[in-house]
């Protein structure tokens, strides 16, 4: 029994969710296809491992959990205050709390899977041999013959890998994985040859760069089969009563509509570079500040193939249902079938002279 | 109505847009009722989220309120609004005919001790807003009751007649005290409960308010305790800032010992917020947040695995 989907908020009136559109997208790895239900799925800690959101959506309409970032063993994560709310958006300094895998598999994925939803687990390490070492339990715990389903495969639970690498490289002076070219393609490159040929692996990308397209490129070169578009901007909140900052750690990650500009920029800048034949041309998934279907519409027309829906999760437990329902509608409104037919219309808007 | 703390209530959550039927006052504090019959399912102890304005609201976070009270019969659930922030006096603002948006009920309850035993309920400030319904369920258990009412001053008590008129009828004491001695006695709602706690018999205190008291108000009982030598059993509910209040965003966490032994960051919206205090390490929880402590687990600093 799940609460409705698209419950309508602030008196927006809910689409129709029954006329046909084929909101599916299908993702390519080197031994596979994996083709989700729907081009818009949660965003990476913004729906813990989905059990919780299970009372507000249905999940098995989304095309996939995204689940919180599991890291090898249990990590306490940041003192608080973590959060800060900031106009359009909220700062976060969680400090990737989690159990582990080991726990992840035991409790976490079982659920997932029987619930009938697909997971996109998303993954961290301290240094290379922690991205690995997570990357091979979980190809292990996702046997052909385990309870889990194939991996990859339409019975799997497993539908992709997404690698986080917008945390601090122990062995490279703490520097983040995502901004230097050569240790984002290190880890990728890891993760993929430790995965399951038939799983994509997805890399998230920092917006916190210089050249967003150069991170893209080594990353795609070390094997990436998709992009996730993108993570948290670095920013801080002071308590002008305290005369102190907010988060405990002082700096948090920056998301909400705030940033969707930036997101779509990002978006923007790789898919025209892949149009362009400067990038090999893979699936970018558009995250950052989806709080409608117009919004998802915003980075699939910039080229994105599928959304995530993060931040206003918290607010609107019912959001990503209510945005793939919305998105439909815009999909419509283009006098398409297709989600597909819709992504990266926008560069063809600008190469016809279609804008203003 | 009895569960171990942590068990999920019955209650399956649900977001609803739901109107306002009654917004007026409750001494300095707004105080609204709201018509939906899933919230009104709600049990002493839990809380509601509540969005801020509509979809093109800039403030995209939920405020949680603790629930005054909820009614099945009726169909109503209602809140008392302190308005701190932007947010809250948006919310604070409603009127009847006005639509909220509300997810809920969500959290753990108060679990009142069987029919005969004791329960003192102890409200700090609008932390009091849940204690005249708890008082309510005790009584109509079969549990007797007394009450705490505190406050910085007169004018942050909150719902002293409602509690008054419960723990009153049914016998009880009601003790309210404010910092600056502006209505009732003088001095802080701990020295009236350690008196409440004189008597050596088995009970439970129920405690809601801000964090600094809810430390005093496990300290006072465990001094009683060991004074007395009945055991006294504190529950509190805690207060901890939320981005969602459903159990997806890491934000509302604080140290707690397990049954196991072991400390873990826990979430106040899903774990809580009616904590067992005498789990809660009080010894890492300050003023302006909590810390981890170093033999948490997962600690950076190398806790237990």
């Amino acid at each position: 029994m799940s609460a409705p989907a698209a419950a309508s908020v602030g008196g927006a009136t809910a689409p129709d969710p029954a006329a046909a559109v084929d909101m599916s997208v299908r993702l390519t790895a080197p031994a596979g296809t994996v083709d989700l239900a729907a081009g818009v799925l949660t965003a990476s800690g913004c729906a813990a491992a989905g059990r919780e959101l299970d009372p507000y959506l249905d999940l098995t309409t989304l095309g996939g959990v995204v689940t919180k970032t599991i890291m090898r063993g249990a990590r306490s994560g940041r003192p608080t205050p973590r959060m800060a709310e900031t106009p359009s958006g909220m700062l976060n300094s969680i400090g990737l709390q989690g159990p582990g895998i080991a726990h992840f598999l035991a409790h976490d994925l079982p659920w997932v899977a029987e619930r009938g939803a697909r997971a996109v687990v998303s993954v961290a390490g301290e240094d290379v041999e922690e991205f690995v070492d997570i990357a091979r339990t979980l190809r292990a715990a996702t046997s052909d013959d385990g309870p889990l389903g194939r991996p990859g495969t339409d019975g799997g639970v497993l539908a992709a890998v997404e690698v986080n690498i917008s945390c601090p490289n122990v062995a490279n002076r703490g520097l983040v994985f995502a901004c230097d070219p050569g240790s984002a393609a290190e880890v990728v490159a890891a993760v993929r040859a430790a995965t399951d040929p038939r799983v994509p692996v997805l890399a998230k990308l920092s917006p916190d760069v210089t050249d967003i397209v150069a991170i893209a490129r080594s990353v795609l070169a070390a094997g990436a089969d998709g992009l996730v578009m993108v993570n948290t901007l670095l920013g801080v909140a002071i308590d002008v009563d305290r005369g102190a900052p907010v988060l405990s750690r002082v700096t948090g990650g920056l998301s909400g509509p705030a940033i969707r500009p930036v997101a779509v920029r990002c978006v923007w800048q790789v898919t025209a570079a892949m149009r362009a034949g400067l990038l090999p041309t893979v699936p970018v998934v558009g995250v950052g500040g989806v709080r409608t279907g117009r919004d998802a519409a915003e980075l699939v027309l910039a080229g994105a193939s599928a959304v995530q829906v993060g931040t206003v999760t918290f607010g609107d437990p019912g959001a990503p249902a209510r945005v793939r329902d919305e998105l439909a509608a815009v999909v419509r409104h283009h006098g398409l079938g297709s989600l597909a037919g819709l992504v990266g219309r926008a560069h063809d808007a600008v190469r016809d002279g279609g804008h203003p | 109505m009895s569960a171990p703390a942590g068990v999920l209530p019955a209650a399956r959550p649900a977001q609803v847009t739901a109107p306002v039927v009654v917004a007026d006052r409750l001494g300095g504090y707004a105080h609204l009722v709201i018509a939906d019959p899933v919230l009104a399912q709600a049990l002493p102890g839990q809380f509601v989220a509540v969005a801020v304005g509509d979809r093109q609201s800039s403030m995209l976070l939920r405020r949680a309120f603790s629930v005054h009270r909820a009614d099945p019969a009726a169909g109503t659930l209602e809140v008392v609004v302190a308005a701190h922030g932007a947010g809250t006096a948006w919310i604070a603002g409603r009127r009847a005919g006005d639509e909220l948006d509300v997810v809920g009920p969500l959290g753990t309850r108060f679990v009142l001790p069987p029919a005969g035993g004791r329960v003192v309920l102890v409200g700090g400030g609008y932390g009091s807003a849940p204690f005249a319904w708890t008082a309510q369920a005790a009584v109509a258990a079969g549990v007797r009751v007394d009450a705490v009412v505190g406050a910085g001053d007169a004018d942050r008590l909150c719902d002293v007649d409602g509690v008054r008129a419960v723990v009153g009828a049914a016998g009880g004491q009601v003790l309210v005290t404010t910092d600056d001695g502006s209505a009732g006695e003088p001095g802080r709602v701990t020295d009236a409960l350690a008196r409440l706690l004189e008597e050596p018999v088995p009970t439970t205190v129920a405690a809601c308010g801000p964090m600094a008291m809810l430390a005093a108000v496990a300290r006072t009982a465990a001094a009683a305790q060991e004074r007395t030598g009945a055991p006294v059993d504190v529950q509190v509910a805690v207060e901890e800032a939320m981005a969602c209040g459903i159990g997806i965003c890491m934000t509302c966490v604080l140290p707690v010992r397990g049954a196991d032994g072991a400390t873990r960051m826990v979430r106040a919206c899903t774990d809580g917020p009616v904590i067992d205090a005498a789990a809660v390490r009080w010894d890492c929880v300050g003023a302006h947040g909590a810390s981890v402590p170093a033999d948490a687990v997962g600690a950076p600093e190398g806790g237990a695995a």
